[in-house]
């Protein structure tokens, strides 16, 4: 099973600014002085190999998307934010605009999860194939909505693909496109929910947009039993725990601090923080990942769990 | 979890000991309840000296900030002391340091919040 992450942004899609991408010119320059970088290849190597992550590559700015690649000849997402543009494009681009089936899990309709889809050009394109399954009642109305005037140009009926949508109960077990898919009820504006998918033996957990208030014991052990020994848990990460239970309080997210924890105490492999933060910048994503690699280790027991931050164009092999 | 308590003037010092988790939490919560009623203005103020804490959970500091919320609505004062270093970590982690009164030591806590329990504790 291979996770590739298309969009991990939380909220609003963001770019660089040039001031941003000034710093890190001159950084890589500084660092570079006097290193002999005379020739592309060396330079190359530099970067790949010396320069630090907040540097050499950027986290991305696009809304969440995630792809479960397990080699089938379907496509499986979890959510359609801006990422799932750069997902559709790509798959146009290496495996030609027709005879695709697509099946997207969505976890809620906020329109950071859903603004990707009028853009997602599959979509457009006779002969493909899209399934768009959740748990919310009005799932469709929200996906049509959004390509609706006056908010767009082009109506939802004129995208020629077949598109489908499959409502789906909250904590049953499925199968879909080849894959084990259990859902679970989060605490989000509006509700949201996670999956648990599983393949081969192995787990992965999408549960992003999700609040742990951490007042009901109950409550916090049906998460570790829904993230219980996953080899990846994909997490809502975007505030500091402090303001989850201060002045954001009540917003629907989470905290690196309870990720570790809720992995901790399920013995799940990696837990890849996820849902960033818009205002954050590159440097900051980093230091939030040296951190919380800290927390990790300075609260470890016997079990370890690997600590990775999401990044647009990020493969995890499972 | 244990938690023992003194009185320096109007000030309550609370001593918890132990680690603070998922399995302590409550028994934490409920130990600080009856401290906290009385921490208002022109009453009592509290300082929980964390010194013997050598662990706290995101549940634990959700009972702090339970607690700092509490004094605040009642017009109290609060703060936290002491901290060990991991426990400090974990503090500046979650940001906890910058949401709660965090002082180094004891003496510096009642410095800050009560000049009479400052008296008091620089004369024993």
């Amino acid at each position: 099973m291979l996770v590739r992450f298309w969009g991990t942004r939380g909220s609003i899609p963001v770019a660089m600014s040039s001031a941003e991408v000034k710093r890190k010119l001159v950084a890589a320059l500084v660092q570079g002085a006097g290193r002999g970088l005379h020739t592309e290849a060396r330079a190359r190597e530099f970067v790949d190999r010396e320069l630090d992550f907040a540097v050499s590559h950027t986290f991305g700015g696009n809304t969440s998307c995630v792809q479960i690649d397990t080699g089938g000849s379907d496509y499986v997402l979890c959510d359609v934010g801006s990422g799932v543009r750069v997902f559709g494009n790509s798959v146009m681009a290496a495996r030609g605009p027709t005879g695709h089936t697509f099946h997207i899990l969505m976890s809620h309709m906020h329109w950071d999860h859903i603004l990707g889809f009028p853009f997602f050009m599959p979509a457009y394109v006779p002969g493909n194939h899209i399934r768009l399954y959740g748990c919310h009642e009005r799932l469709e109305e929200a996906i049509r909505r959004q390509n609706a005037a006056p908010s767009f140009p082009v109506d939802f009926s004129r995208m020629g693909a077949e598109i489908e949508f499959v409502r789906l109960e909250p904590g049953r077990e499925y199968e879909i496109a080849g894959l084990r898919v259990r859902t679970k009820l989060q605490r989000h504006g509006g509700d949201s929910y996670g999956y648990r998918i599983e393949h081969d033996g192995r787990a992965v957990v999408y549960s992003t947009d999700s609040e742990h208030k951490q007042d009901n014991p109950d409550e916090v052990q049906a998460f570790v039993e829904f993230f219980r020994d996953a080899d990846l848990v994909i997490f809502d990460s975007q505030y500091s725990l402090a303001d989850a239970h201060s002045v954001k309080e009540d917003w629907g997210h989470s905290s690196n601090v309870v990720g570790v924890e809720m992995c901790q105490l399920a013995r799940a492999r990696r837990l890849c923080l996820y849902h960033h933060e818009p205002i954050f910048d590159d440097e900051r994503l980093a230091a939030l990942l040296a951190e919380t690699r800290r927390l990790e280790e300075i609260t470890r027991a016997e079990h370890r769990v690997e600590i990775l931050a999401a990044y647009d164009g990020l493969e995890i092999a499972l | 979890m244990e938690l023992s308590s003194k009185r320096l003037a109007d000030t309550l010092i609370l001593c918890p000991a132990g680690r603070i988790d998922h399995a302590t939490a409550d028994a934490f919560k409920a130990a600080l309840a009856p401290f906290l009623a009385t921490c208002a203005e022109g009453r009592d103020c509290v300082v929980i000296d964390l010194g013997g804490v050598e662990y706290i959970s995101s549940v634990g500091l959700r009972v702090l900030m339970l607690a700092s919320k509490q004094a605040k609505a009642q017009g109290g004062g609060l703060g936290v002391c002491a901290l060990q270093p991991v426990v400090r970590e974990i503090f500046e982690i979650s940001r906890f340091n910058l949401v709660l009164q965090v002082f180094p030591t004891l003496r510096e806590a009642l410095a800050k919040l009560s000049a009479q329990a400052l008296a008091a504790h620089d004369a024993a």
